[in-house]
């Protein structure tokens, strides 16, 4: 006899408790502390706050904990929390320039001023497992302070270098608000502004995927990483009551500047082209296949050709760049479909019964 | 965080606004997806996003809620809508459809008929009628602006071609007043004939696809066909087992190993009300 | 800025702006009905409607273009300290509030674009009274036909004529609000 399926409310009140003991593990062992979490998994809470949109290490940390280290679930809970937040006010456009750089280089030049800054770098390392970290009790870490000079106090950008020799496509800057696609329907054709922040708010995975593809001759666009910054710059409002911008904070931000090569049109003699990238906190992956991405985007500013290269399509890439969206209509599959799937059923016997009434007849 | 710290039905007043705004021009154009500024709720992306925001504009104190996932109230998503409500909103909430004010569904039409004063949301995952044929927005809107739907034509009668049938069961689409082509949503294309001229507000929210629109009351919404293959409303050609209903769209239940099924009302509240009347299918138990 | 300007609106607003709406969206949705709606004292020249009609649809990412005798100083404060929406002329609106001959003509108003007819104005047109007979109201949201007191019957079909552009229009009257969506076609009888 068939048994109603009842008892949802139960049966997900179950399913939530069990969550919750699964997501602490064994009891025995410690509980993680938020400030562990922030101080210790920076990279992981940097990407969900990239992808998040929401500048707040604490609130990252935290969840990164509630959704059990899984990244794109921790991204949701920041997007679905950032959502409720009112707009107080638009910050100024920050001064990467200014930029207390920790990390700084370029592939471009040998040396130029301001330094190379290494920085806190995974590159060079040798990747064999440090089971020195597996031991209980601290490891000694030997501060290795003063190894690079300490940067200058405002460190120039080298395609500015570039800029002034008439190299690099000039990029003037404007007073135009960019548009935000948190707050309108996104709009195609995007404008670059639109694209970059799709973009910033990409997943790493895909966006990575697709910066590598142009290098391998899907939409190349012969990158090289002109220059490539992480540290921290100061948040500026304006208070209109003021009439002067205030501090209101800082960030710390990854920029990545390609330098493209470009053979010229009718219109402009050869010179380099930019591409962009520009993300929260040291997430240097993320920055620099953004700025392979945001280079491909632009082909047709630039009079190049239409290679049919996913990276280069537009409405293929901000369609399928942000992993919230993506997680949920992909997971979305689990929830019951049996009326649509009833349909079908239905439609198929019909479909064979027609197609050999002998058989039908048969049974 | 306690309920207390969002506003009445979760979502701030000036995203309402903006929804509220968007569901007054998808009820001036009708049939024509309004793109709006669809916020992240806290539930998927996919799992009733752009209908828990409609829902949510349209809510008022001493509104009864009925929500329903396959024609049924106690599906876990839709359990799970319905206490997001009552939670943000304190709502009332209902399973039967006549006492429900506003009923959000996914992937069905209740089989009592609707009435004046009652506004059926529903959650839609692709709005886009024509994206199957046609993958790029850019290209879809102009083929809503000029009215070209020949590529949907040529689609339905591809499968006349090939299987004798428009081979369509669900998400059949249909034109509205005479204009837009519109995906009703994943309901079977047995609920088809139940958009049109239907006495309710019917509006749909597509949260990820960030669009929204809408078939005002006595609205007509024609399923695409052709002279010589008109549409028909399908469904297993069995009575429910349950209440012994001969007109309403079953659910086929396995119930054995070994070729074992019973077919029972999708509509949960529908079959239980007829039972309560005394009505007995094959395999029901009188009440 | 006048004091008066801070008085008159929603004192809970989620709450009230959602009975408002949903009184707005039935009288949309079903062109030619008369609804009441309530929960704003605008000052004068305002009708309770059309001043609750601007608290729930407009804010400061919507134009507003106020029309003859609405377009006076205490009117422009109450909407900028309660909507916040920036002030426009009828050809950049998104909504316009006037009397019916201080909005004429209403060619002048968006009608949306071919591909997204949906960013059209929408009228709040300020009325004496509202009514269940005159000109002869058919389409969707009308199961046979309906009847309202329309201000003339000429610019809604030239409207009518250009689906799916147009303009929207509510009426307002005391505390009554009625709906004529574009896509309503408009009969004198």
């Amino acid at each position: 006899m068939y048994v109603a399926v009842k008892g949802g409310e139960r049966a997900i009140d179950n399913a939530h408790q069990w969550l919750a003991e699964e997501r602490r593990g064994n009891p025995a062992v410690p509980e993680l502390t938020i400030a562990q979490i922030r101080e210790q998994m920076k990279l992981a809470v940097n990407r969900v706050m990239s992808e998040g949109s929401l500048y707040d290490p604490d609130l990252a940390a935290l969840a990164i904990k509630q959704a059990r280290g899984d990244l794109i679930e921790a991204v949701f809970l920041i997007r679905a929390y950032r959502t409720t937040l009112p707009r107080l006010a638009g910050s100024l456009p920050v001064e990467t320039g200014a930029m207390a750089v920790d990390r700084r280089i370029s592939a471009t030049f040998k040396d130029l001023p301001g330094g190379q800054v290494l920085g806190p770098t995974f590159d060079y390392t040798h990747r064999l497992l440090d089971f020195a970290l597996m031991a209980e009790g601290e490891p000694a870490v030997a501060r290795a302070a003063a190894d690079d000079a300490p940067p200058a106090s405002r460190v120039p950008h080298v395609t500015g270098f570039l800029n002034r020799d008439g190299l690099i496509e000039a990029a003037a800057p404007d007073d135009i608000s960019p548009p935000d696609l948190t707050r309108e329907p996104m709009e195609l054709p995007a404008d670059r502004a639109l694209r970059l922040q799709a973009l910033a708010r990409g997943d790493e995975g895909f966006v990575l995927g697709l910066a590598y593809s142009t290098q391998r001759g899907y939409g190349r666009t012969h990158a090289f990483v002109g220059e490539l910054r992480i540290g921290k710059v100061a948040v500026e409002v304006e208070i209109p009551e003021l009439g002067f911008a205030v501090e209101v904070g800082e960030v710390e931000l990854t920029e990545c500047e390609t330098v493209n090569q470009f053979k010229g049109s009718r219109t402009e003699p050869p010179q380099f082209t930019r591409g962009y990238g520009l993300v929260f906190g040291q997430s240097e992956r993320k920055a620099i296949a953004m700025s392979l991405v945001d280079r491909a985007l632009r082909w047709r500013e630039l009079g190049e050709d239409d290679t049919g290269a996913p990276a280069q399509d537009e409405e293929f890439v901000l369609m399928h760049c942000d992993n919230i969206q993506a997680t949920g209509f992909l997971e979305h599959i689990k929830l019951p479909h049996y009326v649509d799937f009833q349909a079908e059923l239905e439609l198929v016997r019909r479909l064979r019964a027609e197609a050999d009434p002998m058989q039908e007849a048969a049974e | 965080m306690t309920d207390q710290a969002y506003n009445f039905a979760y979502l701030d007043e000036q995203t309402k606004r903006m929804i509220r705004r968007a569901i007054l021009k998808g009820i001036a154009v009708p049939g024509y997806q309004v793109p709006f500024a669809s916020r992240e709720m806290p539930m998927p992306y996919g799992w009733g996003t752009g209908g828990v925001q409609v829902t949510a504009a349209c809510l008022v104190p001493g509104d009864r809620l009925k929500v329903i996932d396959q024609g049924a109230d106690d599906t876990t998503n839709a359990v799970s809508i319905r206490r997001f409500f009552q939670r943000t909103a304190g709502v009332g909430v209902t399973e039967a459809t006549a006492e429900a004010t506003v009923i959000q569904t996914r992937h069905r039409i209740p089989e009592t008929p609707l009435a004046e004063g009652q506004i059926l949301v529903y959650q839609v995952p692709i709005p886009e009628p024509l994206r199957f044929l046609e993958p790029r927005e850019t290209e879809t809107r102009k083929m809503h602006e000029l009215e070209e739907y020949g590529l949907m034509h040529v689609k339905l009668y591809e499968d006349i071609a090939r299987h004798g049938q428009i081979a369509t069961s669900y998400a059949y689409p249909v034109k509205v007043e005479g204009r837009y082509v519109m995906d009703p949503s994943p309901i079977p294309r047995f609920d088809n004939p139940k958009l049109s001229g239907n006495p309710a507000i019917q509006l749909f929210g597509a949260g990820r696809e960030q669009r929204i629109y809408a078939l005002p009351p006595w609205t007509e919404a024609v399923s695409l066909d052709f002279e010589d293959h008109p549409f028909h409303a399908t469904k297993a050609p069995h009575d429910c087992d349950l209440c012994g209903a001969k007109h309403s769209y079953l659910d086929e239940v396995i119930t054995d190993d070994t070729g074992g099924r019973m077919f029972v009302c999708s509509d949960t509240d529908f079959c239980a009300g007829r039972r309560a009347k005394g009505h007995v299918g094959r395999l029901g138990e009188a009440a | 800025m006048t004091a008066h300007a801070l008085e008159g609106g929603f004192t809970e607003a989620s709450v009230q702006s959602a009975r408002a709406f949903r009184e707005i969206l039935e009288a949309m949705a079903r062109p030619g009905t008369i609804r009441k709606i309530a929960g704003a004292q605008p000052p004068a020249p305002l009708s309770i409607a059309a001043g609750v009609a601007l608290l729930v649809l407009a804010d400061p990412t919507t134009r507003l273009h106020l029309a003859g005798d609405a377009d006076c100083p205490v009117v422009r404060d109450w909407v900028a300290f309660h909507t916040g929406a920036p002030l426009a002329s009828a050809e950049d609106a998104d909504f316009a509030l006037g009397t019916w001959s201080a909005l004429h003509p209403v060619s002048r108003f968006r009608i949306g674009q071919p591909d997204y007819p949906d960013r059209s104005a929408t009228l709040i047109v300020e009325c004496d009274r509202l009514a269940p007979h005159g000109p002869c109201l058919t389409g969707p949201g009308i199961e046979t036909a309906a009847w309202l007191n329309l201000p003339e019957t000429a610019a809604f079909r030239a409207n009518r004529a250009l689906f799916p552009l147009g303009f929207d229009t509510l009426f307002t009257a005391g505390d009554r609000i009625a709906g004529l969506p574009r896509s309503t076609r408009v009969e004198a009888i």
